[in-house]
């Protein structure tokens, strides 16, 4: 997930999700007592990083693969510890490698984060890792929580990208490319989780059990990112019923005459939404000749500067919740 | 100064999984003595030296720190008297920079931030390591880490130095400035150790452990030239003790 | 596994130029970063095929280098091994859009070359940014700037241990890689291999993990962090900040490019 990707709306609605599942997480785990997760987690997160660059070939296949870690992680650490580690690898790559992007952080935060921890983790590994290790019902669920996490990463890519309206990738065209890779991904990503947990099994270690505390405190912030998780989710949903309208998008601007075109498509909707929600309608930017897209990119701005305000007051109320807690 | 005894009293520890690693280990030392633990791999100084900060408990018998003993509830009072510097320096050295791996201890301590950053100063200074301060500790020399290392115990203010293996890893200089800087030490010293050579320099005590238990525990230069007793627990005398290499002539000391 | 530590050399690198002594290094971190975050913001509010806009925002980390003596090759290696990436992606947008938006001379433009242009001018714009913040910061102050600003304790911390020991872990994982290399008689690492190799290192960053726990124990660490504030919010660092996003609002609305072209080509 890429910043030239995104547009900031989008973008900051995942930055709110994202910041408040981290929040939410880092609250839970300050509250345990000797913080004997905290240099587990921040070890494992630094074994992530460095395994994530040594890249392995694949014999038969003739491509090369890399490890993920985020069931990895979920498993070793439980969720919350998880998403820290893997949110806090994804902060220093995109400052510090430029690999994502800045605003693209949220996207990826909850992507290869918050659904591997905590949708995949628990509701595909946790019911089906039944038996002891080893044995066939715990390597499938390993092997299934892998490929789903990643289906559901790469499902959040599509999605985030298609709503932003920067590229003109279609969004079944986009889907069918990024799935199926991802399963097989998924499937290499599960099976070197498998043999990095035997390895750990051989070796006996005593892993710390996730304590599972009631959280009483959080309802705020959970609420916040299940209602963004919806917010998105309508979206998608809308987008996908109507997938003449994102044709009709791109017929508009490829010149194709492939489908019978009205402007009902989702996207003509938004733009026109914006056009009479802006607060300065008629507003040209001065000579900016270059497309047709003025009116999108000053309701770009204000709607980024709202999520901003959104995004710094939820933290900011999550810091004085914390701080009084 | 009754609070800075370091006592066993008939200790043993056995791990989880059987093996005894101590046995009926009987010692005392003194406010301001300085004593080395020698002994061959797996003697079990290591166990021992973790008894001294609550890194382990005993199976049976009692450690005491000063007149405290050594049980859960008193860990904390016993770590603000006893500071143990640990093998690796990476290990101890977990802060964004050095001067916030000494302020760390300090910081919990509960210290209000103008006596942190005096005790920071000091404790580098000590260890002749103030120029580290703002340093990350992945750019620091093996020496440096060490002495940075040491110094975020210092700043703690222990009554108790314990170290593990302080001089390995490192080049003759660093070595040397190190056994420097522990010598103007007066806290009480226990150092565990392989490098013997330092031991004649800074420990006039030793304790040999051999197997888990206490062979010998009395002056160094007596139980380094007890060629028996070291061979026994597979250890050597310390090479400013061996023959010269040059002329081939035997200089007993 | 050559460049494993080429990487972490780099971070490195920028940890080092981040702890240099000048006048930008000496402004409050929050400063900074909340600049640097207004400016990814307001470049990438700009439309899908806007290009000459953007043009002027090259003068933020233009200028920051500059006085904060950023060497200049290292900036533009950090944003070159960032463009492939984009270039890939950048190049689907000419094949799908297809319909020509503007003509300078002879030339037709399509919408998926500016586009595509836009995007890539997007990323080594953002890329710079972030580059020199990093470069005028360091990583430490760039994570007690976001701590100040709001982001969980723990979560900072996190990103600590993270930084701090993935150059000690790097190392380790150089010395397995370049141990096997040796004994491999020219063959790839293959993913069979990687299991044991990777898991090795995943033992030694456990064990580390508990030592490190117990180090902390040692030196009185009872869960939770206490943190020495050092750096305040000065009136050189208010100014920095609302000067900059002044001039961001600014060069947002006027088109300055287009303007000074229009005047020179008489009102086109």
């Amino acid at each position: 997930m890429a910043d030239a990707l995104l547009s900031p709306a989008i973008g900051g609605i995942m930055w709110a999700a994202s910041a408040a599942a981290v929040a939410r997480s880092s609250r839970k785990i300050q509250q345990e007592l000797d913080g004997n997760r905290i240099p587990l987690m921040g070890m494992l997160a630094a074994f992530v990083f460095t395994a994530q660059m040594i890249n392995f070939s694949i014999p038969g296949t003739g491509s090369s693969g890399h490890l993920g870690g985020g069931l990895l992680l979920a498993i070793l650490l439980g969720p919350d510890a998880a998403l820290l580690a893997t949110a806090s690898v994804l902060v220093i790559q995109a400052l510090f490698f430029a690999d994502g992007g800045l605003l693209a952080l949220g996207c990826n935060i909850f992507n290869l984060g918050f659904l591997p921890a905590f949708v995949a983790y628990p509701l595909v590994f946790r019911p089906l890792a039944t038996g002891k290790a080893g044995q066939l019902p715990r390597a499938l669920a390993v092997l299934l929580g892998a490929v789903v996490g990643l289906q559901l990463g790469a499902f959040g890519v599509v999605v985030e990208t298609v709503l932003s309206g920067r590229t003109a990738l279609t969004f079944r065209a986009f889907l069918l490319a990024m799935q199926p890779i991802h399963l097989a991904i998924g499937l290499v990503e599960g099976v070197v989780t498998l043999s990095l947990l035997a390895f750990l099994q051989k070796a006996r270690l005593e892993l710390p059990r996730p304590t599972e505390q009631a959280d009483t405190a959080g309802r705020a912030t959970v609420a916040l990112g299940l209602l963004t998780l919806l917010l998105g989710g309508w979206v998608a949903w809308y987008a996908s019923k109507h997938p003449d309208g994102l044709e009709w998008a791109i017929q508009r601007v490829t010149g194709q005459s492939e489908l019978q075109g009205t402007a009902s498509g989702w996207h003509g909707r938004l733009a026109r939404v914006q056009a009479t929600t802006a607060v300065l309608p008629d507003y040209q930017f001065k000579g900016s000749q270059e497309g047709s897209h003025a009116v999108t990119s000053l309701s770009g701005v204000m709607g980024g500067a709202m999520t901003l305000v959104l995004v710094a007051g939820a933290g900011w109320i999550l810091h004085l919740r914390k701080r009084r807690a | 100064m009754s609070h800075h005894i370091v006592e066993a009293i008939e200790l043993c520890h056995r791990y989880g999984d059987g093996t005894q690693a101590l046995t009926e280990v009987t010692f005392r030392i003194h406010h301001g003595e300085s004593v080395a633990l020698v002994g061959a791999n797996g003697a079990g100084k290591s166990t021992l030296l973790q008894h001294f900060n609550g890194v382990l408990l005993p199976t049976s018998g009692a450690v005491r720190i000063g007149e405290v003993p050594l049980v859960k509830e008193t860990l904390r009072d016993i770590r603000r008297t006893v500071g143990m510097v640990f093998q690796d320096p990476d290990d101890q050295l977990f802060s964004p920079t050095i001067g916030q791996d000494v302020a760390f201890g300090p910081l919990n301590l509960g210290l209000p931030p103008a006596d942190v950053e005096a005790r920071v100063r000091a404790a580098l200074d000590r260890m002749e390591a103030l120029s580290l301060k703002d340093k990350p500790a992945y750019r620091l020399s093996a020496g440096e880490k060490r002495r940075a290392a040491i110094a975020t115990v210092l700043s703690m203010t222990p009554d108790i130095l314990v170290l593990d293996e302080p001089t390995s890893g490192l080049d003759p200089r660093a070595r040397r400035q190190l056994i420097g800087l522990l010598r103007a030490f007066h806290h009480t010293k226990i150092i565990a150790t392989h490098d013997l050579d330092m031991v004649l320099d800074l420990c006039p005590r030793t304790l040999v452990l051999h197997e888990g238990r206490v062979k010998a525990d009395g002056a160094t230069r007596e139980i380094f030239a007890d060629e028996a007793l070291l061979a026994a627990c597979h250890l050597e005398k310390p090479l400013t003790m061996q023959g010269c290499l040059m002329c081939g002539e035997k200089r007993g000391i | 596994m050559v460049n494993l530590g080429d990487r972490f050399r780099d971070l490195g690198r920028m940890d080092a130029l981040g702890s240099q002594e000048s006048a930008l290094h000496r402004l409050d971190p929050r400063a900074k970063v909340l600049v640097t975050a207004a400016f990814a913001l307001v470049v990438s509010s700009f439309g899908r095929y806007e290009v000459s806009g953007l043009l002027p925002f090259a003068l933020f980390p233009v200028s920051l280098a500059i006085l904060g003596e950023v060497p200049w090759g290292y900036l533009l290696k950090r944003i070159g091994l960032a463009l492939p990436f984009m270039l890939v992606l950048g190049a689907l947008n000419p094949v799908l859009d297809r319909e020509v938006l503007l003509h300078v001379g002879p030339l037709a433009i399509t919408g998926g070359w500016l586009s595509s242009f836009s995007m890539v001018l997007k990323l080594v714009l953002t890329v710079a940014s972030a580059v020199v913040l990093v470069a005028t910061t360091g990583v430490d102050g760039v994570c007690q700037a976001l701590e100040r600003l709001g982001l969980p304790q723990v979560f900072v911390v996190q990103i600590g241990f993270l930084h701090r020991y993935t150059f000690v872990l790097a190392e380790e994982a150089v010395r397995m890689l370049r141990a096997r290399e040796l004994r491999s008689n020219g063959h790839g690492l293959t993913h069979r291999e990687f299991g044991p190799l990777a898991g090795h290192l995943l033992l030694r960053t456990w064990d580390r993990a508990q030592r490190i726990h117990q180090a902390m124990l040692a030196r009185g660490f009872d869960g939770n962090f206490h943190m020495l504030r050092r750096s305040s919010f000065g009136p050189r660092d208010l100014l920095f900040l609302f000067a900059w996003c002044a001039i961001f609002l600014l060069l947002r609305i006027v088109n300055f490019p287009m303007l000074m072209g229009s005047l020179v080509s008489g009102g086109g």
